[in-house]
């Protein structure tokens, strides 16, 4: 019973050495087949200390399957002892010097592996680049309003302003919304409106994800700027757009929503969270 | 069969499907072989060159379609190097000398220049037909020739990495088929189509899908309206949903449908005429493209699901587990099926209990680094397997398998005849038990005894080897990648795949004593590839002079990229090596970088 240790059970991020390296090992699957392949071909493993550096490479490397790569290659394909480089690893684009004392990084794709079609490769590389910078050449993004049962696409260039995409959102969305229209005056104008009617809770306001994954309000910036750092919009509803007021360098809109829903059930104002957030 | 007359002969032979059939009947005796010959109308040669072209025109004058296969399979994926041969050239200069009344030519993976397609347009008079798969080399020019000269119906079908300027393609008088698949086509322009003449109206397939720029839309709905025979029409991304609505109420015939893109502005007016479009196609029974589809798309195809036999959703990453299921779970008499890993195993599922008279499954990575993420794992097959019994032919690519898996799928589908598994990271082990995956596979080739093709993967020792030249008797092309431990496992191949066409490995500890071990082997197979693997010059030598009949190329690039320093030390080891049958000798067309010894 004593010996149900649940050191075994345990995660652990240690680096590896001594008994630690033992843990590590035996609970990684990746180690346990690595062993299974010495074992079966009785092969001189060259320096068991190389490969526990592995394992403090992999604990700080995300791809740690890459590893299983090399080892395996080197243990397999040389039989031997000897430090010879693989036949099996010279298809891998970035090889590595066999250097014990080196950490090892992620190895890089085998050439020609995965066996798919140069055509399907491209086609996938180029949707997910769209997919994922919100500028492409028709600058396509998602456009989704709360409450509404789709979302829509729109393509940002085709527009020249914040007034010209606030007419056609209006135009798609007009079925959606009880009140009708979301304001005829642009983004610009609609920003101070909803603000002065944050708790109307009728009302939408326009909001978009940026470049670096933050939900910004829409007409803070430049036209210009805005189609190419926006990646997807978002119509919410005003009541949920509390906190999102222009304060000074900051566009976070987590933060905010969640320091002003505390500040509100505390009893301070929005003016005051910016100097509270600064204080903080 | 004494004394009949040639004519008689000739019919009899007329009804004999198999091009292995006829080469059997030839040999007989030298009356039939010279009635055959004479006969013969359709030759396939799978190595180009492992004959030469003027001996096969000299033996069959009379041939009308003639294939031929350039590049080993491998090149598909950057393995061959750029300039290693497969030129198209002397095929049609041999054909031009003595075979005029030439109808088809079919060419996969082969080199084909402007030149070329100068003397192909200029010399056949009958010619009807090209078809040119994954080839490369051409531009518009030659296209432009093609179309000026060739007086009569056209199949004009070009698959793969092939330059074709969109601008000069279609002054194809008399087209009957165009056929442009898995381009990567130069764009010039959307003017192209417009070029197509008043005159041709003997359209039957239209296929621009990897066109990458615009379309005039208005020529294009000119094209379709005068082209009552169309069958087969595949859009590329640039074609707009309504521009697709107004093609499809001009063609109640079509029968293979790939679509525009259909994302855009979402107008339900546009849908809606899209929908009462596609209900008017009563025979259509294959759809394909969703170029960028939108998943607000994808109920107004519902109403054409039931009567689907193929579909093809690989090129859409946009939809997801839950879009994916709405649709295939409506396409009850689905066959052939495509799609990427995002369906998830979930979706498989659906696709099981929906399809049941699947035959043909596709699943493609969407994610290619091997340490990425993959939403399908073993789990996916074996509910495909379950519920999807007529299956015959699988290509799956996920990030893990277990042993146990394989053997509920090769109890399940005992049908399979191509069974292609891709798990992406290199030697991973049965993911349960950290075991190779030798039982799995070896439960595949034991149950499915009419297996004629199979892709290995995962962690493998010598043992699947075994089990495969023990058990798949009919297995033509075997492809092996990262497995095995020694020479015994491709000698056990050598040994006991009796019908083994094609063996195509890479990364593989197999040295000269496997290279050796049965050398006739060679003689009864088109071609072997290997590359890095553990075979050395010496061997290499050796085996060219034992075996006279056989080209053995070897291909050490100097390309500093992928080589290190130490590799070029040891000059003995064999980079890439091709060994493949011919009556042609060495071929002289080979660059620096190919020795053939």
């Amino acid at each position: 019973m004593a010996g149900l240790g649940f050191e075994e059970t345990e995660l652990r991020l240690g680096l590896p050495g001594g008994n630690d390296a033992e843990e590590a090992t035996r609970s990684s699957g990746k180690r346990a087949f690595e062993e299974t392949i010495d074992l079966k071909l009785k092969l001189e493993q060259p320096a068991p200390e190389r490969d526990e550096d592995e394992e403090a490479a992999a604990a700080d490397v995300i791809p740690a399957a890459a590893n299983s790569l090399s080892s395996p290659a080197a243990s397999v394909a040389t039989g031997g002892g000897s430090m010879k480089r693989s036949p099996s690893q010279s298809s891998v684009v970035t090889a590595e010097l066999p250097d014990p004392e080196k950490p090892r990084a992620p190895k890089a794709q085998a050439v020609g592996w995965p066996p798919v079609r140069s055509f399907r490769k491209n086609i996938l590389s180029v949707q997910s680049t769209q997919k994922g910078a919100g500028a492409g050449v028709a600058a396509l993004v998602k456009v989704s309003m709360d409450g509404a049962p789709y979302l829509r696409k729109v393509g940002l260039r085709m527009y020249g302003s914040y007034h010209d995409l606030s007419k056609a959102l209006e135009k798609m969305f007009s079925s959606f919304t009880i009140a009708g229209s979301c304001g005829s005056q642009g983004m610009k104008d609609m920003n101070e409106t909803k603000l002065a009617d944050l708790l109307s809770g009728s009302e939408y306001v326009p909001t978009y994800e940026d470049k670096d994954g933050d939900w910004m309000l829409v007409g803070d910036v430049p036209w210009e700027m805005f189609v190419e750092s926006c990646k997807r919009l978002r119509i919410m509803k005003g009541s949920e757009a509390v906190g999102l007021g222009h304060t000074e360098g900051d566009g976070k809109m987590q933060e905010q929503m969640l320091r002003n829903a505390y500040l509100h059930a505390s009893g301070i104002s929005c003016n005051d969270t910016a100097l509270l957030f600064y204080v903080s | 069969m004494t004394y009949f007359p040639e004519e008689v002969v000739e019919h009899i032979f007329s009804f004999l499907p198999s091009h292995s059939d006829r080469n059997t009947v030839s040999l007989v005796c030298k009356v039939w072989y010279e009635i055959e010959r004479l006969s013969r109308r359709s030759v396939f040669v799978g190595n180009c060159y492992a004959v030469r072209p003027e001996q096969v025109v000299r033996r069959f004058p009379n041939v009308r379609a003639l294939t031929v296969k350039g590049k080993p399979h491998f090149a598909d994926f950057n393995l061959v190097p750029p300039d290693w041969g497969g030129y198209a050239g002397p095929w049609i200069e041999a054909a031009a000398r003595s075979c005029v009344g030439l109808e088809e030519l079919r060419m996969k993976r082969m080199v084909v220049s402007d030149e070329s397609l100068e003397l192909l347009a200029r010399s056949f008079p009958r010619f009807k037909a090209l078809v040119l798969i994954s080839c490369e080399g051409f531009s518009t020019e030659g296209l432009a020739d093609i179309a000026s000269h060739c007086n009569v119906n056209l199949n004009l079908n070009c698959f793969g990495a092939c330059l074709v300027d969109s601008r000069t393609l279609p002054q194809l008088r008399h087209l009957r088929e165009l056929d442009l698949q898995e381009n990567d086509v130069e764009d010039r322009g959307p003017r192209w189509l417009s070029s197509f003449p008043d005159s041709c109206t003997s359209l039957v397939s239209l296929n621009f899908a990897c066109i990458k720029g615009e379309v005039d839309s208005a020529s294009l709905e000119r094209l379709v309206a005068k082209s009552p025979n169309l069958r087969s029409l595949r859009l590329n991304r640039a074609v707009s949903v309504d521009t697709l609505s107004k093609i499809l109420l001009r063609t109640p015939n079509l029968e293979d449908l790939g679509t525009g893109n259909l994302t855009e502005e979402f107008q339900t007016e546009s849908y809606l005429r899209l929908t009462n479009a596609l209900e008017k196609c009563k025979m259509l029974r294959s759809l394909s493209g969703f170029w960028d589809a939108s998943p607000a798309c994808v109920p107004f195809i519902y109403p054409l699901c039931h009567q689907l036999t193929g579909l093809n959703l690989s090129y859409t990453p946009t939809l997801e587990y839950s879009d994916l299921t709405k649709m295939i779970s409506r396409c009850v008499k689905l066959q052939r099926l495509w799609v990427l890993d995002c369906i998830s195993d979930k979706g498989l599922q659906v696709v099981a209990s929906s399809c049941k008279d699947l035959q043909e499954l596709r699943v493609f990575p969407s994610d290619f680094y091997v340490a990425g993420y993959s939403a399908v794992t073993e789990e996916g097959l074996v509910a495909i397997s379950s519920g999807c019994r007529k299956l015959t032919s699988l290509l799956y690519f996920c990030h893990q398998m277990t042993n146990e898996a394989l053997l509920t799928i090769a109890k399940n589908c005992p049908n399979f005849i191509r069974f292609r598994l891709c798990i992406l990271e290199p030697r991973k082990p049965d993911a349960t038990t950290n075991q190779p995956l030798d039982e799995g596979f070896g439960a595949i080739v034991r149950e499915c005894k009419g297996l004629r093709r199979l892709s290995i993967s995962g962690l493998l020792t010598d043992k699947v080897f075994m089990y495969i030249g023990k058990y798949a008797k009919q297995l033509e092309m075997l492809s092996i990648a990262f497995a095995g431990d020694s020479d015994e496992g491709m000698m056990h191949i050598m040994n006991g795949c009796k019908n083994l066409r094609k063996l195509e490995i890479r990364d593989s500890p197999f040295g000269d004593g496997a290279l050796l071990g049965n050398v006739a082997k060679y003689e009864t197979m088109r071609s072997l590839w290997m590359s890095s693997c553990n075979v050395t010059l010496k061997g290499c030598e050796i085996l060219a002079s034992k075996m006279p009949m056989l080209n053995v190329e070897i291909m050490n690039e100097l390309d500093g990229s992928c080589e290190m320093e130490e590799n070029s030390v040891d000059p003995s080891r064999v980079e890439k090596l091709y060994v493949y049958r011919t009556t042609a000798g060495a071929r002289d067309d080979a660059p620096n970088f190919v020795k053939i010894l």
